[in-house]
């Protein structure tokens, strides 16, 4: 995607926040949407906000873009207050998950919308220009004058993103705008927005509750939960240095394996015994909970001769191959192994077969211990089934009732 | 012996819509078959007219070697699953499981040792007469799956069963779907249009596009050998690196000196095949396959995961955009050749306009004729 004539912004503005917010808080009827919101994005980059859904993320860029009006705090662009200050006044520009387009009106006229709204008084060629210039970036200039509704969910989301960039907005606030969209179309646009929104040099927040979106997506992540931020940062730090075991089930497919761990004769043992890393030092907790990465994990001293699903018992410290899934580059195990079910990720399909026998080594430098208290003591506690139970629960159970 | 056979299938609705074109698939006993494609490629069809939902306007549907195409849908020994729907709150367990068997009229006590069994198959005896608020979500989609599957008929038929659950639940159920049919050993066919899924699921995929087949074949012939570029393109995620350019058998030992230095030159190379595009070219490793040596114009295919740094490559790349994946990364680059997209591990980040030279592995280059589209 190329664009053609960019507004380049200097580099010492790019670092700087273009949107602040401080202490911002929101309550929604008997919900608390909003709890001290702090939050900067610079001038060009691409925030993703990611939660799960009722985390806040929609109530967020509503009070960003005007749409809402904090019950404290406030919101800052370029450096001033605009907390009070209408959408329209705000320049900022909005995409929702359901396109809402105008389904009568041609693509042309659906995009020539925000150029003729009042007060915007733009000349007649201009307004051509944008058009021309947005339909060429966004591939839709053979759709021009073909109504809305004729047009299939990615055209239309290209539409709607073409609406909000031929107004050329100071900021980008996009909600879920790929969700309701196929799989291979996602996948296509995703690289396409991140494209377009560099070549524009314009801040974009880009809210979702798809981890690979905001992994791939994201010059920085904030990671939202129950009108809270639990984490901000580059999409690296967040995968690899996840504050607490719920940011870390945030990113990551399969999710990341959590175990219970004690610590016994300088080791990190599972509930069972099985030591899984090293014990560096021996103050601190005696229990944590360990993370670790599926990839993280190898799948060594493989038994050959495995017994077939179900029948076999795995010995001290191995693990049984229960599910063997197979998803082009990489492979999905899913092992009964110290008590838990773990998920390992190899590279690429090998001869693994469900009943087949591992002993797997974990990574120790990139494995993660999470202290339960400090979870719990900041109101996010752990759920309980992933303490009590493995997170995937199988059928039939090592040495089940099958 | 096939166990279900789908003979020259076809479904053309009153309008003139041909939604099915002529369907042949012999599915063997205990096979999980899954039938991959976009909307509208005629799967969903399919399934329904094994079921009886719908009846075949032409062909013919074989089951345990009975003609079954003209059957009712209670007739045929089929199962069909759609969703797997929230549970009753108000009903234990025990009554969840057995509701579709007390739906169908069956007998109190053939219900009780039905619920039983599959209870038992699937650990969930000692949750039998608890309610559904009572469970972890894990047990709860055990106890919806073990709902769906508990009439135990001769095939399951799943439509996008899915559908509705968020990724982390798919993901859990796919496996639980796999395991219990491990277990039982069901002919189980599985409609879906996301194909890692697909993948992850099948012993044999079907790819379906525009009422047709265009592939069958395991998840690894499927991914690794396309058979056209729209299974390319549609199997993996990403799709398949796709090529257009010209297929060169090779001619001779100087046909490489016009480049000048040429990193991939190595005794006994120079005579190889090689591919060209836009200002590129790509030494092909083995012998092109013998249908290719008159084609010329042709797609080369690769996988991302087949595209690798190597100081000694003969591509340049210059990385346009880096996509995290936590466990990888896709670089997107541009190249002599196109635009690529490289699979690298993720832990080391990449700037954007660095510049680095690539190898495309000869052993996983596919070819397609770029007039038919056919895998070569």
């Amino acid at each position: 995607m190329s664009v053609a004539s960019t507004e380049r912004v200097a580099a010492t503005e790019r670092a700087a926040p273009f949107l602040s917010l401080a202490g911002v808080s929101k309550r929604l009827g008997a919900t608390q949407a909003l709890r001290g919101i702090d939050l900067e994005a610079r001038a060009d980059e691409l925030l993703v906000v990611l939660g799960p859904t009722g985390a806040g993320k929609t109530t967020l860029l509503r009070t960003i873009a005007g749409l809402e009006v904090p019950d404290t705090g406030t919101v800052r662009m370029a450096g001033r207050d605009v907390t009070g200050l209408d959408p329209a006044a705000r320049d900022v520009a909005l995409v929702f998950q359901n396109f809402s387009l105008y389904p009568r009106w041609s693509v042309r006229r659906n995009l020539e919308f925000p150029l003729r709204a009042p007060g915007r008084n733009l000349p007649e060629a201009e307004i051509r220009r944008r058009i021309d210039w947005a339909a060429e970036i966004l591939k839709i200039t053979r759709f021009l004058d073909r109504d809305a509704s004729r047009l299939s969910g990615g055209e239309m989301q290209r539409v709607a993103i073409g609406r909000a960039i031929v107004r050329r907005p100071r900021l980008f606030l996009m909600d879920e705008p790929l969700t309701n969209l196929d799989a291979k179309l996602r996948e296509a646009l995703r690289v396409e927005l991140v494209e377009l929104r560099r070549a524009l040099a314009t801040p974009m927040v880009f809210v979702t509750h798809d981890q690979a979106e905001a992994l791939s997506m994201a010059d920085r992540i904030v990671v939202l939960s129950e009108g809270r931020i639990l984490q901000t940062g580059t999409p690296r730090e967040i995968y690899e240095r996840p504050v607490s075991p719920v940011v870390a089930l945030q990113l990551g497919q399969p999710a990341i394996n959590l175990v219970p761990v004690r610590r016994q004769g300088g080791a990190w043992c599972a509930l069972d015994g099985t030591p899984l890393v090293p014990a560096a030092d021996a103050s601190g907790p005696a229990e944590r909970l360990l993370g670790v990465r599926p990839e993280d994990i190898r799948p060594e001293a493989r038994e050959t001769d495995g017994p077939p699903l179900g029948g076999g018992q795995a010995g001290p410290g191995e693990a049984l191959v229960r599910v063997v899934e197979y998803i082009g580059p990489t492979t999905t195990l899913l092992c009964d192994w110290a008590g838990a079910h773990v998920h390992i990720v190899i590279p690429r399909r090998g001869s693994l077969r469900p009943g087949d026998r591992l002993r797997p080594r974990i990574d120790a430098a990139r494995a993660i211990l999470f202290d339960l208290d400090p979870a719990q003591a900041r109101g996010v506690p752990v759920p309980a089934r992933l303490l009590t139970e493995p997170p995937s629960p199988l059928l039939p159970s090592p040495g089940g009732t099958a | 012996m096939s166990f279900l056979v789908l003979n020259a299938l076809e479904k053309t609705y009153p309008d003139g819509t041909r939604a099915v074109r002529g369907i042949d698939l012999a599915i063997q006993p205990g096979e999980l078959i899954v039938l991959l494609g976009p909307s509208g490629c005629g799967k969903t069809t399919t399934l329904r007219m094994i079921a009886g939902l719908e009846l075949a306007t032409g062909g013919s549907i074989r089951l345990g070697g009975d003609d079954v195409t003209l059957l009712r849908p209670s007739r045929r020994d089929v199962g069909m699953v759609f969703q797997f729907y929230a549970l009753y709150p108000h009903l234990t367990v025990r009554q969840n499981i057995g509701f579709p068997l007390r739906a169908a009229g069956l007998a109190p006590a053939e219900i009780a040792a039905r619920v039983e069994a599959v209870a038992a198959r699937m650990d969930l005896a000692r949750l039998l007469a608890r309610y559904p608020r009572q469970l972890s979500g894990g047990d709860q989609q055990k106890v919806s799956l073990a709902r769906a599957i508990v009439r135990r008929p001769a095939v399951y038929l799943m439509d996008e069963p899915l559908g509705t659950l968020d990724a982390d639940q798919r993901l859990a159920m796919r496996e639980l779907i796999r395991a219990e049919q491990l277990a039982s050993r069901v002919t189980t066919i599985y409609v879906t249009h996301d194909q890692e899924e697909a993948m992850s699921l099948a012993d044999r995929i079907v790819v379906m596009e525009g009422g047709r087949i265009r592939q069958v074949g395991t998840p690894a012939e499927v991914y690794d050998h396309p058979a056209d570029l729209f299974v390319a393109r549609f199997v993996g995620s990403p799709g398949m690196n796709l090529i257009p350019g010209e297929l060169h058998p090779g001619v001779g030992p100087g046909a490489s000196a016009s480049s000048g230095r040429d990193p991939d030159r190595e005794p006994g190379r120079d005579a190889g095949p090689f591919f060209t595009a836009r200002q590129g070219r790509v030494p092909l490793g083995g012998p092109i396959p013998p249908g290719a040596r008159a084609v010329g114009r042709a797609t080369l295919g690769i996988r991302c995961e087949h595209v690798h740094e190597d100081p000694r490559g003969s591509i340049l790349g210059t990385v346009v955009t880096e996509e995290y994946l936590g466990n990888a990364s896709n670089l997107h680059l541009e190249t002599a050749v196109g635009r690529l997209i490289m699979r690298t591990d993720g832990a080391s980040r990449r700037e954007r306009g660095a510049t680095l030279r690539l190898r495309l592995d000869p052993g996983q280059v596919s070819l397609f004729d770029a007039t038919t589209e056919q895998r070569l």
